[in-house]
């Protein structure tokens, strides 16, 4: 099974090893010149800002409660009525009567949570999986690598749907464990194939001949240089954690306690009554959109940047 | 009348977000048939550039030609793009530096030979193989038929270079450009794609232009060397008085530089300081002026301009004297 | 070549076997144990003892491990309890198996239509308007969820405008005939061409919105691949040939570009499947997607159980094709 997603995560792990030829400029100083060059960096660094902001301050942002229904006494389900927009609720209310607009906006901060938790669960078991095989090689390599591609083999919706399947009660906390261990082989692949690229190269064999440790050669000398490549691949998980946690809630595996809003449970939960209140799916899914949008954009961005190819 | 006439060729590269970079500045050469050229200089001089810009193979957005550059009378740089295509790889041909690399990966070594007898002397498949296995044979390729069959990478880097002349030279054109034939290939490899270069020459009187950093090369190959520097010519001169009486401080250092098995004990190498990075514009200054050991104050006050020296073109405010150099003739007989 | 496939082959039933293990594991591992999961929570004691037995629940782990690959072998994977209570799994799956392909098809048609050469349009105007617009335009397509995109382009089309139908395979009614299963091919093969029509009709929406991830995909794949194949040596080495322009850029460019492209297109092909979870249970078309999200929704596990495998089959083989065109096109794959 070689494939693209393979050797995407290869090619990634490759860029590792090229470093700037003669010019004296270190690899992060002239990736970030180009990157300032960037727009498509500029307008994804603008996006994560404003919404990485917005989750910080929407406690004081929101007009109302996001729980408390305000608005209970306009919601009629037998007529499938909604609250309208109406001074005070510029957004109307959601199905169950509490304000929309401070639903939206606070559901960035569990929206951020997911996203954040569910990468840094993956990039951490990848880290540990990737390291040990990669600097281990060996039957260690061959266990994991195996273990890696078997995972690969299931699409990835289909296994983290399985994953959360083994939850008695789904809640946020198995929504964020099945989109992260689906990161793991990735991660750890990537590692993998990063340590394995610095292996033979120079500044390695340099150091192994000076004598230095192999666990501080590890961790003091292939480590950092495989930082790039998590970034970016770590960015673009950031989008798609999101966006996998939104399909989750769709099928019914997503968090069933709405008090707490989330934009992924939100528009999972809107689908039935999108025909008659389309805006109910379409505000979360833009949100969505837009802050996936400018994740992928730094991550593209940061791969174009620390691709030796486009180095000058 | 000359068979390649490249009057004044300049070579500018305008990008978006950096300043512009001149990489040829007004270099005039003259091929006659049959005769071999040198343009030889450091990498970053030009000579590649140059040689692209002959063939017309320079990007079309972000560098800028200008010039004249004419072949049998006929001004290259005002061709359409089609009348070009038309000669490139009739009338002129070109081997590249990297034969791995340019050579195509997918497609059989026949049909990369073939491609160019169909579409230049429209023969048919089958007559364009025939004549394939006929020129692989030429350039020293055993068992030419299967090797048509064969890929890039089965091929060793020798065999590779031998079939990129193939294609060069199929539709035996009147000029031939090598750009570093002999960089990428092993020391022994080296010498036998040299000797089949000259026999070639020799045998089609096609004219060449041999681009090379490695004076060696040269040496044996020449007739006439351009010694390059920061994009302009600042020595030319038949090979063997260049080799004898290198005038240029440039030139003398090349070859002071090369070390010689025959050298006397104790004689030392001598390298030129500092590295192309260290140029300085060619105006109001000699670009060669911070890494030369003759400089003077007009070497950094004033552009020098090219001057006949005895039958040599030189472009120096204080060149090498003849006499200074009369040790080192004695074992430079090439 | 034969030896390459039959490694790889071999590879793939290692996969499978860590896979059904896997597999196994995890029906042990659902909410309430495998019996509740496979008679569900309404079940009678008498026939979870009789079906403990007859699981062998009570044998030695790698015993049960051994009798579960063996009914597996069997194509015996037990009966559905949630998607279609009645039928086997294995009968749920061959029903709709035909639908999910006939859709998968067209999805990668279209996706390869548009995207190789919108890719290599996009590569040729490096920097112009028309590349950044569709960079932008593929990259918004990886961000937008396809559920929701699915759910856009039926209220778009079927609600609002009413074009084209909004669910299922076809219209209850339409006097058709069944021979393959595949409704487009039953109605071209038996002549029915308002069949064949109706049919086609009802794949186009979920079509378009499965398509477009891998079209995303497939279009940014082509355009780098070009970007890069342009700026290699051989492409100079013959335009120095003077070869025409429709020569260089088909035998040349386009030839070494597409070999990622091919291997694109083969994942895609292999992931559709989950694309088809989300974009038949929006359409409510009757494929194996829609049984998947069913199934998780109602804990139908034999079924869940046989359509997971099946997944990773598909996609395990398509891959082993995908590498195995890849070597026809890549000499040097082939010839070592």
């Amino acid at each position: 099974m070689t494939g693209t997603k393979k050797q995407r995560i290869d090619a990634l792990a490759e860029s590792t090893v090229d470093k700037p030829e003669d010019s004296g400029v270190s690899l992060a100083a002239s990736a970030w010149r180009r990157l300032r060059r960037n727009p498509a960096f500029l307008v994804g660094a603008v996006i994560t800002v404003l919404f990485v902001a917005v989750a910080l301050i929407s406690p004081w942002l929101a007009p109302h409660d996001p729980a408390a229904r305000d608005l209970a006494d306009q919601v009629v389900k037998a007529r499938n009525e909604i609250p309208p927009a109406q001074p005070g609720h510029p957004l109307g209310g959601d199905p169950q009567g509490r304000d929309f607009l401070s639903r939206l906006l606070v559901g960035s901060q569990q929206t951020l949570m997911v996203g954040v938790f569910a990468t840094l669960i993956g990039l951490a078991g990848g880290l540990v999986l990737g390291t040990l095989a990669g600097a281990l090689g060996g039957w260690v390599d061959s266990v994991v690598m195996r273990a890696v591609d078997v995972m690969l083999s299931v699409p990835s919706l289909l296994l983290a749907v399985s994953i959360s399947a083994l939850f008695a009660r789904p809640s946020q906390f198995t929504v964020i464990i099945a989109v992260a261990i689906v990161q793991i082989p990735i991660f750890a692949r990537l590692l993998r194939g990063s340590m394995l690229a610095q292996r033979g190269s120079d500044h390695v064999l340099a150091a192994r001949s000076l004598g230095v440790r192999p666990g501080a050669i590890v961790f003091r000398h292939m480590l950092p240089n495989s930082l790039g490549p998590v970034i970016v691949q770590a960015t673009l998980v950031l989008a798609t954690s999101i966006i996998d946690a939104a399909a989750l809630s769709f099928l019914g595996l997503g968090n069933p306690d709405d008090s707490v809003p989330e934009w992924g449970q939100m528009l999972g939960g809107s689908q039935q009554v999108i025909d008659s209140h389309p805006a109910l799916s379409f505000w979360p899914a833009g949100c969505i959109i837009v802050v996936a949008l400018g994740f992928t954009l730094i991550g593209e961005s940061l791969r174009d940047a620390l691709d030796p190819k486009n180095r000058r | 009348m000359a068979l390649l006439e490249v009057r004044d060729l300049t070579v500018s590269f305008h990008r978006r977000g950096e300043p512009v970079f001149t990489a040829v500045d007004g270099v005039s050469f003259e091929v006659e048939p049959g005769q071999t050229v040198g343009l030889v200089g450091e990498s970053g001089c030009g000579k590649s550039v140059t040689s692209l810009a002959i063939m017309g193979l320079l990007p079309k957005r972000g560098a800028k030609v200008s010039g004249s550059v004419t072949f049998e009378g006929t001004e290259l740089l005002r061709l359409s793009d089609r009348d070009m295509r038309d000669r490139r790889g009739r009338d002129l041909g070109m081997v590249f530096q990297d034969p791995l690399s340019s050579l195509n990966p997918v497609i059989s070594i026949g049909l990369q030979v073939t491609e160019v007898l169909e579409r230049h002397r429209g023969m048919p498949r089958k007559q364009a193989m025939a004549e394939a296995t006929d020129l692989l044979n030429k350039v020293g390729i055993p068992d030419p038929t299967r090797r048509l069959s064969e890929y890039p990478h089965q091929l060793s880097g020798g065999m590779r270079q031998r079939a990129l002349i193939a294609m060069a030279l199929a539709c035996r054109p009147r000029l031939l450009i090598a750009d570093e034939p002999t960089t990428a290939l092993d020391v022994t490899i080296q010498a036998q794609i040299l000797a089949l270069l000259k026999e070639l020459v020799r045998d089609t009187g096609t004219a060449l232009i041999m681009i090379t950093h490695d004076l060696g090369v040269v040496a044996g190959l020449c007739d006439q060397v351009n010694v390059l520097y920061g994009g302009r010519i600042v020595e030319r001169a038949q090979r063997h008085e260049l080799f004898v009486e290198p005038r240029h401080p440039y030139t003398h250092g090349l070859l002071a530089s090369i070390p010689r098995l025959d050298a006397a004990r104790g004689q030392k190498l001598v390298p030129i300081p500092g590295s192309v990075a260290d140029n300085i514009p060619w105006d109001h200054a000699c670009a060669f002026a911070p890494r030369c050991a003759n400089a003077l104050d007009v070497c950094r006050g004033q552009t020098p301009a090219e001057e006949w020296h005895e039958g040599r073109l030189l472009r120096c405010h204080n060149p090498v004297e003849p006499a200074a150099d009369a040790a080192a003739k004695e074992d430079l007989r090439v | 070549m034969l030896r390459y496939v039959v490694r790889r082959l071999l590879q793939l039933v290692v996969v499978i076997l860590v896979l059904s293990l896997l597999l196994f594991a995890w029906l042990r591992s659902l909410p309430g144990g495998p019996v509740s999961a496979l008679l569900g929570e309404r079940a009678t004691e008498e026939s979870r003892r009789a079906l403990t037995a007859q699981l062998g629940l009570d044998q030695p782990i790698f015993v049960q491990y051994f009798r579960f690959l063996g009914r597996a072998l069997s194509g015996d994977f037990g009966n559905s309890t949630g998607v279609a209570p009645g039928s086997t799994a294995m009968e749920v799956f061959s029903q709709r198996f035909p639908a999910t392909i006939e859709l998968s098809v067209l999805a990668i048609i279209i996706a390869v239509l548009l995207g190789i050469p919108l890719g290599y349009l996009a590569a040729r105007r490096r920097g112009g308007w028309f590349d950044n617009l569709s960079v932008i335009g593929s990259l918004i397509g990886v961000a937008v969820p396809v559920f929701f995109l699915a759910f856009l382009l039926k209220y778009l089309f079927a609600v609002q405008l009413g074009w084209l139908p909004s669910a299922g395979r076809q219209t209850s009614g339409i006097d058709a005939t069944r021979v393959t299963g595949f409704f487009v091919l039953d109605g071209i093969m038996t002549q029915e061409w308002d069949a064949a029509l109706d049919a086609l009709l009802h794949l186009i929406l979920p079509a378009m919105a499965l398509a477009t991830i891998p079209f995303a995909v497939i279009f940014r794949i082509t355009r780098a691949a070009v970007l890069d194949v342009l700026d290699e040596d051989y492409v100079r080495t013959a335009e120095s040939k003077g070869l025409t322009t429709p020569v260089v850029r088909r035998r040349h460019v386009l030839r070494n570009a597409m070999l990622p492209v091919v291997t694109t297109i083969g994942l895609q092909t292999g992931a559709l499947l989950a694309g088809a979870v989300l974009t038949e249970r929006v359409f409510g078309y009757p494929g194996v997607g829609e049984a998947l999200a069913i199934g998780f929704e109602r804990r139908d596990y034999p079924v869940l159980q046989l359509l997971i495998i099946i997944a990773a089959m598909v996609y395990v083989l398509v891959n082993l094709l995908v590498d195995v065109s890849y070597a026809l096109i890549d000499p040097r794959i082939r010839t070592r």
